[in-house]
């Protein structure tokens, strides 16, 4: 070291002291040196340092102490000059960059400091925030748990439950060691322990009730910690720990069972039952405010839970009962009220239809009296009036016949034409009513066409020549011999057409023409409305009668066919119509589905009158059996037995004579006996069949039939044996089987009976019985 | 000779007759089927039969009434085969009221009750004389028609 103007006295360097310095100034240079590298080391370690410039300046402060420390190490000992200039440099520097940095340090350290203190402030916010949240947590947890609790009280009925399950909840919720109910006595004097949370069965521990610590807890609405010694809370026994804190609460009970629906039970009953709360005896817990408001709350309101639920439930059911009643008055009012609207309308109806029964009887009674009186008409016109008139028409004939003045002659012709008349128009009208009732049906049959035609030939032919009038018929070739109808009604509208021609003719030819309606022929341009359609088993028949008389005028032809309708030109004639006949005849030919009408050119003219009507085919005649036959009479046909020789026994004359002429009219050879002898005498091998009558007393029948029996041994030789009687008993026919008697008539025989009768006979030998 | 007489009325009524007897009971179906046996080999058999009936009646009738007149005591058996001869024999024609007299009548004569026999016995009279009243206009008109030319409708 140079000259140095120091205060105090050079002394030479001392080696002991130069060497701590030098060592202290090393470290001293290292720690410096080695501080900013820390801090950049735990700096850039950091995310966030906002003290960045900060950091720099104090490592520049730093570095440049630590330099200038360094550098000293080298002054310790004789330096150069150069030496002494770095120092100088590193000096000056460190001076500036340290005063900056206190400068600089003094806002700074503020600014950290309250860092800091912020920093403290948040930690014990969020220490307060985690109590609060902790004790917000646990006040929801025991909401919940009084809701559940509520829930199941309020889902339960039984007091008893209700107890259990607050006690069960309240254990959860409070995480308590033990929880007891004690009920005072019937008596009021103790309480007993009832109810506990873990001891299944409570023995009967009993308190007297005027304990002090009782009263203190009864007097009270909160809940009282009481000293785990106390006798209530000596329920468990003693453990080795410390028993934790002990609450009791009173709990307030209500008598539930003398209820009155509008008297809320009064609260002034003043029982109660005490409930004990024990926390877990090794914890550290206490008894929080919250904590033991929620247990002053379930122990009031349990009972009135308990209370309300009843209340509720007996309001809801006796709601319910009004409820039901209610439904059903109303049903039984909705059903009476729909009995009575139906009963309403029924009887609405019904009086209706009284109203109209009555009305339809006297209809039907009305009715029934025209009915009854045009019967009666009828009747009395078909008896009596027929008869009589006929015999006026008789004997006005015959008298017509004697020898009479010209006056009488006069007058017998009058009678007998007007009664002639009469007696058409009786006939007429008594068909007409028929056909108008509609009652009156077709006569089926199969008839012999060409006869009925022959027929009205044969009954008009007197008349017509009489009058000189010329009668043709011409049927055609292909008209059909045979048809199905009813012959009578056609008889009678073909006489009635023809009648009338001839009636009203006074000379000239009456000409008749019948043949088969051709389809082209069937559409008339004059009957626009009839559309005849034959098929395979029926055929039109037409049938033109034109007659060469006065004719009709055109504007009359309409008012032929209405009945009793006169035309002027009708009335002239002398023997007129009653005007029902043509009525009559559209009346038959509509039901015989045709059609009638008349043509005429006019007055002078004559007329014509033409009719179609449907006639059935019968089925071909090659068959043995037809239903239809019969009608055809067999003395126009091949016999049906012709030659057959039979013997016929009767003693009764006429009896006799009628079946001798059965028998012929079938073509037999008839033999007539009248007595037994003679049957025995005459019978041969000859005769096929005998007819013997067995209802004659005195005749004995049966015994002839034991006696041909015996004549004719030979079963083939034998005549038929038929017995013919007048009575149906049985003994009659048990009578004639024992004699031996092929079969049984019953009298009178008719020709058909007789017909089969034989024809059976002959076919099987044997016949039992033709009744 | 006819002079304006509407023979077809006359026919047409000649039909009637036996209907009406039909309708009136004093005929039934038996007299029907003996008019269809008559034909142009036996033209007048109804007319022949009911000479027969008339006369057997008569004389039946006859016989009944001497029987009940017996003062001495009725022969009610002799009156039993009258009526069953009688019965026969109108069955057999057809005539249906004098049948049901004489049915009446047998009846009255099993019991042997002579009031009842005698008032049966003038019903029957009263029937059998309208049977042959009717008869014998319908032969009459048949003959009158016949002898005029025309021809009587022959039952089918």
């Amino acid at each position: 070291m140079d000259s140095c103007n120091c205060i105090e006295p050079q002394w030479p360097p001392d080696d002991l002291l130069m060497k701590y310095q030098y060592i202290s100034d090393f470290f001293i240079a290292l720690a410096y040196f080695s501080i900013p590298l820390e801090l950049i080391y735990f700096v850039k370690k950091s995310a966030v340092f906002p003290y960045r410039w900060v950091l720099v300046q104090f490592g520049a402060f730093i570095v440049l102490c630590g330099a200038t420390h360094l550098i000293n190490l080298w002054t310790f000992t004789m330096h150069t000059r150069t030496v002494a200039m770095v120092m100088t440099t590193a000096k000056v520097f460190t001076a500036v960059v340290s005063c900056a940095t206190a400068l600089m340090l003094v806002h700074i350290i503020p600014d950290l400091l309250s860092v800091k203190t912020r920093e403290l402030f948040l930690k014990n916010k969020a220490a307060e925030l985690d109590r609060e949240m902790g004790l917000i947590r646990t006040q929801e947890e025991t909401g919940r748990h009084v809701r559940m609790l509520t829930h199941e009280i309020r889902s339960t009925l039984d007091r008893h439950t209700i107890l259990k399950t607050t006690l069960v909840e309240l254990g959860r919720t409070l995480a308590l060691e033990e929880c007891a109910l004690w009920m005072p006595t019937r008596t009021g004097l103790e309480l007993q322990l009832s109810y506990t949370l873990r001891q299944q069965n409570p023995v009967g521990y009993t308190v007297p009730i005027h304990l002090p610590v009782i009263n203190q807890v009864f007097s009270s609405s909160h809940a009282v910690k009481i000293s785990p010694k106390c006798p209530v809370a000596r329920i468990r026994p003693a453990g080795k720990y410390m028993p934790g804190e002990v609450v009791a609460v009173r709990v307030p009970l209500l008598h539930l069972s003398n209820f009155q629906i509008n008297d809320w039970p009064e609260l002034s009953t003043k029982r109660y039952a005490l409930m004990v709360l024990m926390l877990p005896s090794d914890s550290a817990r206490q008894w929080h405010v919250h904590e033991l408001e929620l247990v002053e709350v379930v122990a009031d309101q349990v009972t009135k839970f308990v209370a309300l639920r009843l209340l509720h439930m007996f309001q809801i059911s006796m709601l319910l009962k009004a409820l039901d009643l209610y439904i059903s008055i109303m049903n039984q009012v909705a059903v009476a009220l729909s009995h009575a609207a139906i009963l309403e309308e029924s009887m609405r109806a019904r009086d209706l239809l009284m109203e109209q029964n009555v009305a339809l009887d006297l209809a039907r009674r009305e009715a029934e009296t025209a009915i009854r009186a045009r019967n009666d008409f009828l009747a009395v016109m078909n008896h009596e009036m027929r008869t009589p008139m006929h015999a006026i028409i008789a004997l006005s004939s015959l008298l017509q016949e004697t020898e009479l003045t010209p006056e009488q002659r006069l007058m017998v012709e009058t009678i007998l034409k007007s009664s002639n008349l009469l007696s058409t128009l009786i006939n007429d009208v008594l068909d007409l009513s028929r056909l108008e009732d509609g009652s009156l049906q077709l006569d089926l049959g199969t008839f012999n066409l060409f006869a009925v035609f022959r027929e009205v030939l044969n009954l008009i032919k007197p008349i017509a020549s009489v009058k000189k009038l010329h009668v043709s018929l011409n049927l055609a070739p292909d008209l059909p011999e045979y048809a199905i109808g009813d012959e009578k009604r056609l008889m009678q509208t073909i006489l009635n057409v023809v009648g009338n021609a001839v009636k009203f003719s006074k000379e000239g030819s009456i000409s008749i023409t019948a043949f088969v309606a051709k389809s082209e022929l069937l559409r008339d341009s004059r009957t626009p409305e009839f559309f005849p359609v034959p098929s395979d088993n029926h055929f039109y028949l037409r049938v033109q009668v034109k007659d060469s008389g006065v004719g009709i005028s055109p504007q009359d032809i309409p008012k032929l066919f209405t009945k009793f309708a006169q035309t002027q030109s009708t009335a002239t004639r002398n023997s007129g119509g009653s005007g029902l006949g043509l009525a009559i005849c559209k009346r038959f030919v509509n039901l015989m589905e045709g059609h009638i009408w008349i043509e005429s050119e006019g007055l002078g003219k004559g007329c014509t009158a033409i009719f179609m009507v449907k006639l059935g085919i019968p089925e071909r005649l090659n068959e043995p059996k037809l239903p239809f036959m019969p009608k055809v009479p067999t003395n126009h046909g091949p016999t049906a037995f012709p030659g057959l020789k039979v013997l016929v026994m009767d003693e009764n004359g006429v009896s006799r004579m009628v079946t001798k002429g059965l028998l012929v009219h079938l073509g037999c050879d008839v033999t007539m006996v009248s007595s037994s002898e003679e049957c025995l005498r005459v019978v041969s091998h000859e005769h096929k069949v005998v007819f013997m009558d067995v209802c004659v007393p005195g005749m004995d029948g049966y015994e002839v039939a034991i006696r041909i029996n015996e004549k004719f041994t030979k079963c083939h030789e034998r005549p038929i044996i038929v017995a013919l009687t007048g009575n149906t008993e049985k003994v009659t026919k048990e009578n004639c089987m024992r004699v031996g008697m092929d079969g049984i008539i019953l009298k009178p025989v008719s020709l058909d009976k007789m017909r089969s009768v034989l024809s059976d006979l002959l076919e099987h030998r044997v016949l039992f019985e033709a009744i | 000779m006819w002079h304006g007489i509407d023979m077809y009325s006359l026919v047409y009524s000649f039909g009637f007759v036996p209907c009406a007897c039909e309708h009136q009971g004093i005929v039934d179906d038996q007299f029907t089927q003996l008019r269809k046996l008559e034909d142009e080999n036996s033209p007048h058999f109804v007319m022949e039969v009911a000479s027969l009936f008339f006369e057997d009646c008569e004389k039946l009738i006859n016989n009944m009434a001497i029987a009940l007149e017996q003062k001495q005591g009725v022969d009610f058996k002799q009156i039993d085969e009258c009526i069953h001869q009688l019965k026969g024999s109108s069955s057999s024609i057809g005539a249906m009221r004098v049948k049901n007299a004489c049915i009446a009548f047998r009846s009255f004569s099993d019991g042997q009750n002579r009031e009842g026999c005698l008032r049966c016995l003038q019903q029957l009279s009263h029937e059998y004389s309208l049977l042959k009243n009717k008869l014998q206009t319908l032969f009459r008109l048949e003959k009158e028609i016949v002898a005029a030319g025309g021809s009587i409708p022959r039952v089918h």
